[in-house]
């Protein structure tokens, strides 16, 4: 069973990617480990870049449910 | 890694599934078997639970296991690209939320209130059966799908499986599904804010909160999500409750009073500016708030309903289910399968389905909890909707639910039909209960949002505030449907517009540059008339509109819903997997039949009701003889009403067109697969496989 910090850590989590922005710590370490030599974009520039991304229709985003 | 089985074998497991299907049994029991007394929401809510329960751990782990075979050993597209962007592998609870959120929308508020017509049993047993046997197959199987294939679109899938003229109707079918979606749902928010300053002021308020939300995540405090939500929540609660204020103040209230015509130009005024401006400035930032609302209002009223536990006050079958019913016209079969669009089967899903969700998904085996999980979820806020609509009186469910060419437009007059009707109210009852939710009248106030607003606002004032809290409940739940519906609209508008500019591009090729912004303005004028012509004929229809549009909704989005089961057919089969094809199969044939039967019938049917054709005949015949007929005024109303027919008329037809056309070309898909020993279909990740070249 997670504990309380692991779930509340999960809620958060959901609530950002309901919005379409996945976790920054991930893309940090993901980039780290395996595009050290590039260019890493900071938290300001990943979330206008995914801001973006989520409405990008040309590239496959849908929005708008029913 | 999560194995599939889930703890097999265990005597105590077998006597706890045995214990819920009893309860489940017992609760349907009580649920269909009751007449003339009422009964407990709280039945439905257990008897819906047990199906879920027993449909997840059953159906859904058969599906999984056997039709499709998933593979947890099998690399998903999420660690295949992993780029920690659109590729990230994530926990299955955490992509269940974004899954959800991203499906849920207003189809499963609106759908089931008017299916309450015909009581609240024929919509429960279709939401129930739909979704275990329909939707949340077609979500799981198109999620299972796209994850194999590198988490390609439903398009791109349709074209590569079934060829490229069963991929060009496919889109085809999208775009004409996004018009109908988008009128229809500004039809519900024109009808839920007409003549209501309240609400109409707390919406407008939304978009200068949304703006100020978005230049401060943006450039103030960049990407602080959760203060600027917070603060975005905090300006919304406030303008609706200064919304009090401003329908009581005589002067300000006239400020916020509005026709049905002229709500309809604004709100197309609204998505044409809307869709040009930057994403930061609105659509983003008012997006984020009617997640959040949406999640959290889902659960309010989840909690609402358990707690309070209110009695459903309609019968459970109504004497509507002979097709004269005033919400919607046409009979059980094939009409209530068709209003009930999304609770329980919702093409859009397969969109969502194959969009973001299989790029984050961690094992092929949480196809299963996301897929066919967040669509029993889904489900459930269709039942909570049925329960929403079904508390009220009957007598004020028809009142406000019935159009004024039928009940007139006085409370007396109103209340003299609906008790004729069977359900006895009085016109004292009607103006009680506009006046506890503040507002002026409550009749016709149709499409489904208001309807459901006011079941909210008595449930959820049951468990805070009693009736002083009514008229805030209420316009809360408005302005939440509201505020979500104008993001769809916005977001709709972009795709449509995107669509037109890849379809005309193909002729002029210029006319692709999506970064150009007169192509941009002019594609979004394009797909704001095509939507905004079909929102006004609604708008000043005497039927009321949602008569019209709803069932031509329901139809396209049940097709598109039929074109993802033929291709998860075809794909079976191309799998080698004939053997299990029937678990698509069965509710591929059931909604082709439903949509079919309904199409036919709004084309051709003879009764002018149901029929496009027969009602434009009525009206030239009675043109031709010099007469002018309810609710036309003058000889070009008249004419307008003719060439709408026709244009709905061709709608439907089209419709039923791709749907033929699918069917076939499915038919001619599963023929060559089952010419041949081998598997025809390309799949990604497999570790074993062997290339095969040529093979589409």
């Amino acid at each position: 069973m997670p504990d309380l910090r692991t779930l509340g850590a999960w809620a958060v989590q959901t609530a950002r990617l309901m919005i379409g922005i996945p976790d920054y710590q991930v893309y940090l370490e993901h980039r780290q480990t395996f595009h050290p030599d590039e260019p890493i974009m900071t938290y300001e520039e990943f979330f206008r870049e995914r801001q973006d991304a989520r409405y990008a229709v040309a590239r496959g985003r849908l929005r708008g449910c029913c | 890694m999560n194995a599939l089985i889930t703890g097999r074998n265990g005597v105590q497991t077998k006597l706890l599934w045995a214990g819920i299907a009893a309860l489940g049994a017992v609760s349907f029991g009580i649920v269909a078997l009751n007449r003339g007394e009422t009964i407990s929401a709280a039945w439905l809510v257990i008897a819906a639970l047990c199906v879920y329960f027993i449909a997840f751990r059953f159906y859904a782990l058969f599906i999984a296991e056997k039709v499709l075979g998933v593979d947890p050993g099998r690399q998903t597209p999420a660690y295949r690209h992993n780029d920690a962007l659109d590729y990230v592998p994530t926990n299955r609870y955490v992509l269940f939320g974004h899954h959800f959120a991203a499906i849920a929308g207003a189809g499963p508020l609106v759908g089931p209130v008017l299916a309450a017509q015909m009581g609240y049993l024929p919509g429960t047993l279709w939401i129930l059966t739909g979704v275990v046997f329909a939707g949340a197959v077609q979500d799981m199987t198109v999620l299972f799908l796209s994850t194999r294939r590198d988490g390609r679109s439903l398009g791109d899938m349709v074209r590569s499986e079934m060829g490229p003229v069963a991929g060009a109707i496919a889109l085809i079918g999208v775009l004409l599904i996004m018009m109908i979606l988008l009128a229809v749902l500004a039809l519900v928010v024109v009808k839920a804010l007409m003549g209501s300053p309240w609400g109409t002021f707390a919406v407008f308020c939304t978009i200068p909160i949304a703006i100020f939300m978005g230049v401060y995540a943006r450039f103030i405090r960049v990407g602080r999500i959760a203060e600027m939500s917070a603060i975005g929540v905090v300006l919304l609660l406030a303008s609706l409750i200064y919304g009090k204020t401003v329908s009581e103040d005589p002067q300000l209230a006239a400020l916020f009073d509005f026709r049905g015509e002229t709500l309809a130009l604004i709100i197309i005024g609204y998505g044409f500016v809307a869709s040009v401006l930057p994403v930061w400035l609105l659509l983003a930032p008012r997006d984020y708030l009617s997640t959040f609302l949406k999640i959290g209002t889902m659960a309010l009223l989840a909690i609402g309903i358990l707690f309070v536990q209110p009695d459903l006050k309609m019968p459970s079958v109504t004497r509507f289910i002979d097709g004269t019913g005033p919400v919607w016209s046409g009979s059980l079969f094939p009409f209530l399968f068709i209003t009930i669009a999304c609770g329980a089967v919702s093409g859009f899903h397969s969109l969502i389905s194959s969009g973001t969700t299989p790029k984050m998904l961690e094992n092929e085996n949480q196809v299963r909890m996301i897929g066919y999980g967040a669509m029993l979820t889904e489900s459930f806020v269709a039942i909570m909707a049925l329960i929403g609509a079904t508390v009220l009186e009957p007598g004020v469910y028809f009142v406000m639910n019935s159009p004024a060419g039928l009940i007139g437009t006085t409370a007396a007059q109103a209340a003299q039909v609906v008790t004729g009707w069977g359900f006895s109210i009085t016109p004292d009852m009607i103006s009680q209960v506009a006046q506890d939710v503040g507002e002026k009248t409550l009749l016709s106030r149709t499409g489904g949002a208001p309807t459901l607003a006011v079941g909210m606002a008595s449930i959820l004032s049951g468990m805070f505030g009693g009736r002083a809290m009514m008229g805030i409940w209420y316009h809360f739940a408005i302005l939440f449907e509201a505020l979500f519906i104008l993001t769809t609209v916005d977001a709709g508008t972009r795709v449509a517009r995107f669509m037109i500019q890849d379809m005309v591009g193909s002729v002029i090729p210029s006319f692709k540059r999506t970064e150009s912004w007169s192509n941009n303005v002019i594609g979004s004028a394009i797909a704001v008339a095509a939507w905004g012509y079909f929102l006004y004929q609604g708008v000043i229809d005497p039927m009321g509109g949602i008569n019209t549009l709803w069932p031509l909704f329901g139809i396209s989005n049940q097709m598109l819903a039929g074109i993802a089961l033929i291709l998860c057919t075809v794909v079976l089969f191309k799998m080698k997997r004939e053997r299990y094809a029937w678990v698509t199969i069965v509710p591929t044939v059931w909604l082709l039949v439903c949509t079919l039967t309904a199409g036919f019938e709004k084309v051709f049917s003879s009764t002018p009701a149901i029929g496009f054709v027969s009602h434009a005949w009525r009206f030239s015949d009675a043109l031709s003889a010099g007469k002018i007929l309810a609710p036309a005024k003058t000889v070009e109303e008249m004419q307008r009403v003719i060439v709408n027919d026709y244009v709905d008329a061709t709608l439907a037809a089209l419709f039923i067109a791709a749907v033929l056309a699918m069917a076939v070309y499915g038919m001619i898909g599963i023929g060559r697969a089952l010419g041949t020993q081998r598997v025809t279909t390309a799949e990604v990740g497999d570790v074993d496989a062997v290339a095969e070249p040529g093979h589409a």
